[in-house]
């Protein structure tokens, strides 16, 4: 029985076959049960130390890779770049040689640069885990984005997904076409021409101009939020005018010929890209996206810190345990 | 090529479970706090039958779980993950008298993480141990209450247990390597 591996690094789910996306899709089913036990710890990972690599601002993230760790038994440090020697001049591998020195396991790295996650992977032997690199990929939030889907329709493929909004500075944008297009579903891609990348028919997807067009063709919506922050000026004329012309809105939903699925990757901009009663409403599966989330991370932790098996050591029978 | 030796055929084994279902009722005087949990697989299609066996003795409803040992073993860094990890639900276990089953018991190893994952779920009065086959071997100082056969192999051997539900016929097979 040779399995699929996951090999050291997840650093995106581009170079992941479709095999590899369903064995963690898999593993992550009866995590999900862990975190409903009245001890919500496996010893699987006791022992492995975890650093947790924060170059950039997050709390779900952090926090659902924290909870996926302490499940699993591992011990975590937590590093935020303000406060630490990142703001003395450190480079990223000099940080990670220096965590390295102190014996770890795995790195879970969130960094404003595309390919910082590569970059680590390639320079240390400590598992690393992408945990959001810039406008690169977000593979954790692909992989529950899956998860969720798989959840909802029981299957992938053939499923058509739109992703709606600022995909060009979209790193989960960029994970949800690799790994849904990999899985066999159809993708397609909403927003104003301003937010979508140049190439963006290169990835396999369909452009849907206008979100009615979105609306009218798909089984789900990935609604993604409006990153002010990673905005130099001039992408839209107002936050006002977005959500009137590319807005997911209960109106726009009630005409749409079947219902939808509605996921957001968070953190929300109510009344911006997603009206409140969409997001609070019977279709939104926002907050198990979350649950989700903690689930997948267990599974990736899990496949990756046990994936290292020695010469000769193979399991000596199902019964030998 | 390996040889196969059968060690029990269907009926056999049904006697054997039969048997090992009136031994359970009666070490645990009776079904009011009795709780089945099987291991991943074979052990829940085992757990299953004893479970339908003491039901229609004593006219009960004995509760009964599936566990799961994967996240508990002690081998992960040695054999790499298990890809495929099962289902884990159990009723309520406080102050019952869980009954651990399972197909083969050789090192103890297994039967150690079950200890271990149960007694996280709660603290039951008392743990029972139900194996169809003891063929010794064992590296941890574990003992089952009741057994169905008792064998004695060298480590090279391998006992199979075949069960309809998910092998298409009951069985429990040698397989031993050729001298």
């Amino acid at each position: 029985m040779s399995a699929p591996s996951l090999g050291k690094d997840l650093v995106g789910l581009e170079p992941l076959s479709a095999d590899q996306l369903r064995l963690i899709l898999d593993t992550a089913e009866p995590f999900k049960e862990v975190s409903e036990r009245p001890i919500k710890k496996v010893p699987a990972l006791r022992g492995k130390t975890i650093v947790n690599l924060f170059f950039e601002a997050s709390t779900r993230t952090r926090i659902s890779f924290e909870f996926a760790e302490k499940r699993l038994s591992a011990d975590t440090v937590n590093v935020a770049a303000s406060g630490s020697s990142v703001s003395k001049g450190e480079t990223l591998v000099d940080t990670a040689k220096n965590l390295e020195a102190m014996r770890i396991d795995m790195v879970v790295i969130r960094h404003g640069s595309s390919g910082a996650a590569q970059f680590l992977g390639q320079r240390i032997a400590s598992n690393v885990i992408n945990a959001g690199d810039g406008k690169h990929e977000h593979p954790t939030q692909g992989l529950l984005d899956l998860l969720t889907l798989r959840d909802n329709f029981k299957r992938i493929e053939g499923l058509k997904v739109a992703i709606c909004g600022d995909v060009l500075h979209s790193r989960v944008a960029r994970s949800n076409i690799w790994g849904l297009t990999r899985l066999g579903a159809e993708v397609g891609v909403c927003g104003p021409p301003t937010l979508l990348p140049r190439d963006v028919r290169e990835l396999g997807v369909t452009i849907l101009p206008r979100i009615e067009d979105a609306i009218a063709w798909a089984d789900a919506l990935n609604v993604l939020r409006l990153q002010l922050e990673r905005m130099q000026a001039g992408f839209i004329p107002s936050l006002r005018e977005y959500n009137r012309v590319f807005g997911v809105t209960r109106e726009r939903l009630e005409r749409a010929p079947k219902e939808l699925l509605i996921l957001h990757p968070g953190p929300m901009n109510r009344g911006v890209e997603i009206d409140s009663d969409v997001a609070d409403g019977e279709h939104s599966v926002i907050l198990p996206q979350v649950t989700n989330g903690v689930a997948v991370r267990m599974a990736v932790l899990y496949l990756l810190a046990g994936g290292r098996p020695g010469p000769g050591q193979a399991a000596a029978g199902g019964d030998a345990a | 090529m390996t040889i196969r030796t059968p060690l029990l055929d269907e009926r056999a084994i049904a006697r054997a479970l039969v048997r090992m279902a009136s031994e359970i009722v009666e070490r645990c005087g009776g079904t009011e706090h009795l709780v089945l949990v099987g291991i991943q697989r074979r052990g829940v299609e085992l757990a299953l039958r004893l479970k339908r066996l003491i039901d229609g003795v004593e006219r009960s409803d004995v509760p009964w779980g599936k566990l799961d040992i994967t996240l508990y073993r002690d081998d992960l860094q040695m054999i790499g993950p298990r890809p495929v990890v099962g289902e884990t639900s159990l009723p309520d276990i406080d102050d019952r008298a869980v009954v651990i089953v399972d197909d083969v018991l050789y090192t103890g190893r297994t039967v150690r993480a079950a200890l271990d994952e149960v007694t996280d779920f709660g603290r039951p009065r008392r743990i029972l141990l139900c194996v169809l086959v003891d063929r010794g071997g064992r590296e941890l100082p574990i003992q089952a209450d009741v057994v169905g056969t008792t064998v004695s192999l060298t480590a090279t051997d391998r006992v199979d247990v075949l069960v309809s539900e998910l092998d298409g016929r009951d069985a429990v097979e040698l397989a031993r390597a050729p001298a």
